[in-house]
């Protein structure tokens, strides 16, 4: 018996962006709260105001250096909704399509390599100087050097259908700036079929992974939630760039679906809560309790019917018959699940390199003007909304963002708390490497500390422990 | 790269944080792709959120910064890294400019504009549920700047390159001509600002 004791992790590393835990521990050693604490804040729903219309693509992008194609693509998709511009040219569609599948290869190839793979391969409570990204291309440099290759093509596709790998300007209102030429499509083609046997590789990778620590996944930081995503209009088809909403419980019992996601305000609301400027989306007629949801790729793999691209859809089958068919609770499966769309994304790009309408010179479309104008895409790390208004002059009145990892801000909370329960109390000493397994179940959400703010800076993440009186008992920051 | 250094230690060691901005300017470290290899010969990473070490583990040759500073936490790292690092770069235009984190310092006709964006955010917006009506407030949030500064306003810095991203090459050649001697500034071509 001891003294409560405050454990802080921070920064939390090997995810994008900071975050910060903190960890309250009683003097019988018992975990009281444990919390994900996001610490910056920027501002980006007031200062856009003002900006022109055709600069927002451009500026929103800056929010996150990881998915700007996810953040340009939404911000370009509600200014074709001002422009009048209800549906793009075909080559409009498809190079943003292509920009976009090239974002969620390179952002998915990272995470799961660069970041997350070193607690995969050499476990959770490996030492501290062991896990990272240049100890696996040491001890694996196969391995390492297709992580590389496979993140540089998906940044190539971007450089080419946008002008430049991080912070491009491809997509504007109504449009697209560029079409693809026929070199660059050749050289994008050479090694199509390389990156499509490394990713499937990768999912044996992932999957094999999950199947082998049975028990670990299903205890994880795993619990029923629901979940929610984009899927295609006509059939419910898993679609990254474009559809309505779905929304499903733990059970795979309908809440929504094929919502238009102009709508997403009528179902879904912000919680603001005093230690995180990170708010906590939740469905407004199921409360704050119930009503969390989590998005991302194992949210998409539950809610989608099903993949319109054949490996993929192969893959899509053999994770959903571990569940039999009923949505997968397991917060460690986001790896295979991230996987699995990396192999949708490459088979998605071979068949978009291979339509002449890339080549076409139709970019941009213009119709009748309003007022208003909702974007939604489905980014690496799940749902993310732009919403604005623009006055007659074309400058931004009014903006909305919930970006993909504050809608997951609850499901990380509770990963967080369930692991330092589970796996820190009752224990005299805390050993950097159980602190680890924490900052596991948050980078198996991937999150994006950098944009989940919506604020100037960066997210710090914590761990705290605190006593049953609810006061910081220690504090001992995550070091080595 | 001081003598000291080169005697002690085989190979350079490089530090790197990112304050308030995007991590592009990491994934733009990133985007030196198969040259990664090539950099691993002659460094060592030290703290970055890349690994695990979060705090140095011994003095470096090379820190490398992201991002302005937004709170007080970005500027006890940001002295920090000057304290432990024989020379210090900042990276991108957040640390050199403020980049788009600074939009939040001058809003038109505003003359509290950090408090209309906290505002907007957590107490006006349309979309939100707020029992309190007060903004995050917490002893595990750190106080935030009233402006959103570049770095050199706060330490020190000895190199700056710019971009928004930086591309990747830029920052290989620099890197790897710094580590070994050769530095004599930046091939023009190379300097692109946005």
């Amino acid at each position: 018996m001891g003294e409560p004791r405050l454990i802080e992790i921070s920064p939390v590393t090997r995810v994008e962006g900071h975050g910060k835990v903190t960890i309250h521990l009683n003097s019988e050693n018992e975990v009281d709260e444990a919390r994900l604490h996001i610490v910056e804040f920027r501002g980006f729903e007031r200062f856009i105001r003002g900006r022109l219309m055709w600069e927002v693509p451009v500026i929103v992008q800056r929010l996150c250096g990881i998915c700007p194609v996810s953040h340009h693509l939404a911000a370009a998709k509600a200014m074709d909704m001002i422009a009048g511009v209800d549906q793009l040219t075909p080559t409009a569609e498809k190079m943003r399509r292509l920009m976009h599948y090239g974002q969620v290869m390179q952002s998915h190839v990272l995470h799961f390599f660069h970041l997350a793979a070193p607690d995969l391969l050499f476990g959770f409570g490996a030492p501290a100087e062991k896990r990272n990204i240049f100890e696996v291309i040491k001890e694996q440099p196969e391995l390492g050097k297709r992580a590389v290759l496979m993140r540089k093509y998906g940044q190539e596709i971007i450089e080419a259908t946008a002008g430049k790998k991080i912070h491009g300007t491809g997509a504007v209102p109504g449009g697209i700036n560029r079409n693809l030429p026929i070199e660059r499509r050749d050289h994008f083609l050479s090694s199509i079929d390389e990156m499509l046997a490394w990713a499937q590789d990768a999912v044996k990778l992932a999957r094999d992974y999950t199947l082998e620590h049975e028990d670990l996944v299903a205890e994880f930081g795993s619990f029923p939630s629901n979940y929610m995503s984009l899927v295609r209009e006509e059939d419910g088809a898993l679609d990254l760039y474009h559809g309505n909403l779905r929304a499903l419980s733990s059970t795979g019992n309908v809440i929504f679906d094929q919502l238009p996601y102009p709508q997403y305000h009528e179902r879904l609301i912000e919680d603001v809560r005093s230690w995180s400027y990170m708010k906590f989306p939740f469905i407004k007629e199921l409360g704050p309790e119930v009503g969390w949801y989590r998005v991302g790729p194992l949210a998409r793999m539950n809610t989608a019917s099903f993949i319109d691209t054949p490996i993929a859809d192969a893959a899509h089958k053999e994770l959903k018959a571990v569940t039999d068919g009923h949505p997968n609770n397991s917060t460690l499966a986001n790896h295979w699940a991230r996987m699995i769309e990396v192999v949708h994304c490459v088979e998605k790009i071979r068949e978009l390199l291979n339509d002449p309408d890339l080549q076409g010179n139709d970019l941009v479309m213009t119709g009748e003007r309003r007022g208003e104008g909702i974007g939604v895409i489905e980014a690496p790390r799940g749902n993310l909304i732009h919403h604005y208004q623009v006055d007659e002059n074309d400058q931004v009145t009014y903006c909305n963002l919930i970006v993909s990892t504050t809608h997951n801000n609850e499901g990380m909370n509770r990963a967080v708390k369930d692991v330092a329960v589970k796996h820190l109390s009752g224990h005299d000493q805390i050993t950097e490497g159980m602190l680890n397994h924490v900052e596991v179940a948050i980078r198996a959400y991937d999150p994006c500390l950098s944009c989940a703010t919506h604020a100037l800076g960066q997210m710090p993440l914590q761990v705290e422990l605190f006593n049953a009186e609810g006061e910081l008992v220690d504090s001992k920051a995550q070091s080595v | 790269m001081s003598e000291r250094s080169q005697a002690e230690h085989p190979k350079a060691r490089i530090a790197t944080a990112s304050l308030a901005g995007c991590f592009g300017c990491h994934m733009a470290i990133l985007d030196i792709d198969e040259r990664l290899m090539d950099l691993m010969k002659l460094v060592e990473v030290d703290r970055s959120p890349l690994t695990d070490k979060k705090r140095f583990t011994q003095r470096c040759d090379i820190g490398i910064i992201e991002g302005g500073c937004c709170n007080e936490e970005n500027v006890h790292v940001l002295q920090d890294f000057r304290r432990n690092c024989d020379v210090l770069i900042a990276l991108g235009q957040c640390a050199i400019m403020g980049g788009l984190p600074a939009m939040r310092n001058a809003i038109m006709h505003s003359d509290e504009p950090l408090r209309e964006c906290l505002d907007e955010a957590y107490i006006t917006g349309r979309y939100i549920r707020n029992t309190t009506h007060n903004v995050p407030n917490d002893p595990a949030l750190p106080l935030l700047l009233d402006e959103v500064y570049p770095c050199a306003q706060v330490v020190e810095i000895d190199y700056q390159i710019p971009g928004c991203a930086p591309e990747g090459d830029i920052i290989f050649d620099t890197l790897s001509k710094l580590l070994t001697g050769k530095f004599r500034g930046f091939e023009r071509e190379m300097i692109k600002f946005d």
